[in-house]
């Protein structure tokens, strides 16, 4: 294997051991509480048969370790378990749900992305002058915002009082055609850009700052092109990279932003599935959507990585 | 002494000064009680006598959102303490020993850091009660982790000083070398982070309590507020978005004051870097 393989593989199997860690930790998690879960889940007025029920059902008399594999090989094998609640299976709501979650994230990136860069770009070109500055006091503005208040507003303003887009996701069916389901998350969509593209468009702004930096930038300016072409011809190449990698780390981020902006626009993704069952304490569901979410968050961060280690020869020699 | 301070940080002191000052003086401001119904009917608009209307069950939403930032700033503050003394305290301890327990602790922050804490967040509140001191000790625990890297990053690098070397050869003790030698001199660079781990801070406990999770009703704070009234936005009733502002004039000043602070303590330190 060559060099570069060999750090793929690395960074590869690096991720894998990081999920599995995440996995017990998310476990854990749901153990952190000394005592009886079942009597967390059904409180101080549970009757004992209702106890020992729910503690058969979550298996809790077993020990934790036996527990934990049981669990993990049942993932592993391609089985989320069983809801509390609804005594249904998770593979099913998950597996429609992390669609539509799935749908909403992509149009989001899709708007999302090519914009940053954009004004990212625009932000370097205008470096310290007025678009510059708007674009900077704009993203503060956006990243001091939760997310929930952001689509409230715009929900309001845009959804109730101007009535240009559909204010809340409900009316949204998987199988309408494309056109409907568009109208549909256009304010969720419009929600998620917003949010990740403060970060995105900062992130790229100074990945290209950073390569403008260096002294074949210089020799490229005292050549005499103009400063569109020196960005376009030696600063964006050069910045791909990096750019790649911020764009790859804020998709991640959207996997945060999707859960909240489902439950504000009421969309039947997998945030609201999760949100829905913390609060009814249903724990297998709980564990089961933490480990997605988790598991696509270190997915796009080693994705990351690997565009990193692949585009900057720099990287594969490791001082 | 007269420091000149740039007009965008006069801004974010000014409201930060009130909000807390309205947080800390909330019973004497509020015109009327937290719970106290007010009146039969429910999203009235607003009139001299209820200065925002009133909420989702007729009580006075300007007193409500007065103790909803006072519960909000209260946790936000709180949180921000707890972790910030854990993250610098293992953070200072892991530089200091080095070795196998800088090694756990280092390896077992990466985990933490490499989920989103929200989620993270989602997974432990599905199980324990959920009560302000539950919400406090999360947040701080799952915020300490940056707090962590920092406070080491920044003591490694103390850590090789003369003066250290010095200390350590006179023969003082680890609790010396932590608290008399490099707590001093990390401490700006900490402070500097504070206020960005509030805002973390402040957002988070919003959030959590918009989703339902956070405080509990009849008690509210700011994100509460927002999910209490937020049916009404669809029939065009704007209660919601005065809680909902609030938090992000308040996320934005302190932001204002905290970018201020960080630019002049990396500039005491001669530039950048």
């Amino acid at each position: 294997m060559g060099p570069v393989a060999t750090l793929l593989v690395q960074r590869i199997s690096l991720g894998l051991l990081l999920l599995f860690l995440v996995s017990i930790l998310i476990f854990a998690g749901t153990m952190i509480l000394p005592g009886d879960v079942a009597q967390q889940i059904l409180g101080q007025s549970a009757t004992p048969e209702a106890l020992a029920n729910l503690r058969e059902e979550l298996g809790v008399n077993d020990p934790a370790i036996t527990q934990y594999f049981n669990w993990l090989g049942g993932i592993l094998t391609g089985d989320l378990g069983t809801a509390l609640t609804s005594g249904q299976s998770i593979n099913e709501a998950v597996g429609r749900r992390l669609a539509n979650t799935l749908f909403l994230a992509f149009w989001a990136a899709v708007v999302a992305v090519p914009l940053a860069i954009f004004l990212g770009l625009l932000a370097v070109r205008y470096q310290e002058r007025w678009p510059d500055k708007m674009i900077s006091a704009s993203t503060l503005t956006t990243i001091s915002m939760p997310e929930f208040v952001l689509g409230y507003i715009l929900m309001f303003v845009l959804g109730v009082q101007l009535r240009w887009f559909s204010p809340t996701a409900v009316s949204y069916r998987p199988d309408a055609d494309l056109l409907t389901r568009l109208e549909a998350i256009a304010l969720p969509v419009l929600v998620l850009t917003l949010v990740v593209l403060a970060h995105m468009m900062r992130m790229t702004r100074a990945a290209i700052l950073n390569v403008m930096q260096s002294a074949y930038i210089e020799t490229a300016e005292l050549k005499g092109l103009t400063t569109f072409d020196v960005i376009r011809k030696h600063a964006f190449p050069n910045a791909i990279a990096p750019i790649v990698n911020v764009v790859m780390l804020n998709l991640a981020y959207l996997v945060v932003g999707v859960v909240v902006v489902e439950v504000v626009f009421v969309y039947p993704g997998m945030g609201q599935y999760l949100v829905d069952h913390v609060t009814k304490r249903d724990i297998p569901v709980v564990q089961a959507c933490g480990l997605i979410f988790a598991a696509v968050f270190i997915g796009l961060n080693l994705v990351a990585d690997l565009v990193a280690i692949l585009t900057n020869p720099r990287l594969r020699h490791p001082k | 002494m007269f420091i000149r301070i740039p007009f965008a940080a006069m801004l974010g002191l000014f409201f930060t000064a009130i909000f807390f000052l309205t947080a800390i003086f909330a019973p004497l401001i509020a015109p009327y009680g937290y719970d106290e119904v007010v009146s039969n009917g429910f999203w009235e608009p607003a009139s001299a006598e209820y200065l925002f209307g009133t909420d989702n069950i007729g009580r006075d939403l300007l007193s409500r959102m007065i103790y909803g930032l006072r519960t909000t700033v209260w946790i936000a503050t709180l949180a921000t303490l707890l972790s910030f003394t854990t993250g610098s305290i293992l953070g200072f301890l892991a530089a200091v020993m080095g070795g196998w327990i800088d090694q756990l602790l280092s390896r077992f922050v990466d985990l933490l850091m490499s989920i989103p804490s929200l989620i993270f967040a989602l997974v432990i509140l599905s199980i324990t009660p959920i009560t302000v001191g539950v919400l406090i000790i999360v947040m701080g625990f799952l915020d300490s982790t940056r707090v962590y890297r920092l406070a080491r990053a920044v003591a490694v690098d103390i850590n090789v000083m003369d003066y250290v070397e010095a200390a350590k050869l006179r023969g003082e003790g680890r609790g010396w070398i932590i608290f008399r030698e490099i707590l001093p001199n990390a401490l700006s660079p900490l402070v500097a982070e504070m206020g960005l781990r509030f805002i973390f801070a402040v957002l988070f406990v919003s959030t959590l309590s918009f989703l339902g999770l956070g405080i509990q009703p009849p008690q509210a704070d700011l994100g509460g507020l927002v999910r209490e009234n937020a049916e009404g936005l669809t029939y065009g009733i704007g209660a919601a978005l005065y809680p909902a502002i609030t938090i992000a004039i308040l996320a934005i000043s302190v932001n204002l004051v905290a970018d201020w602070v960080l630019a002049r303590t990396t500039s005491l330190k001669g530039g950048r870097g």
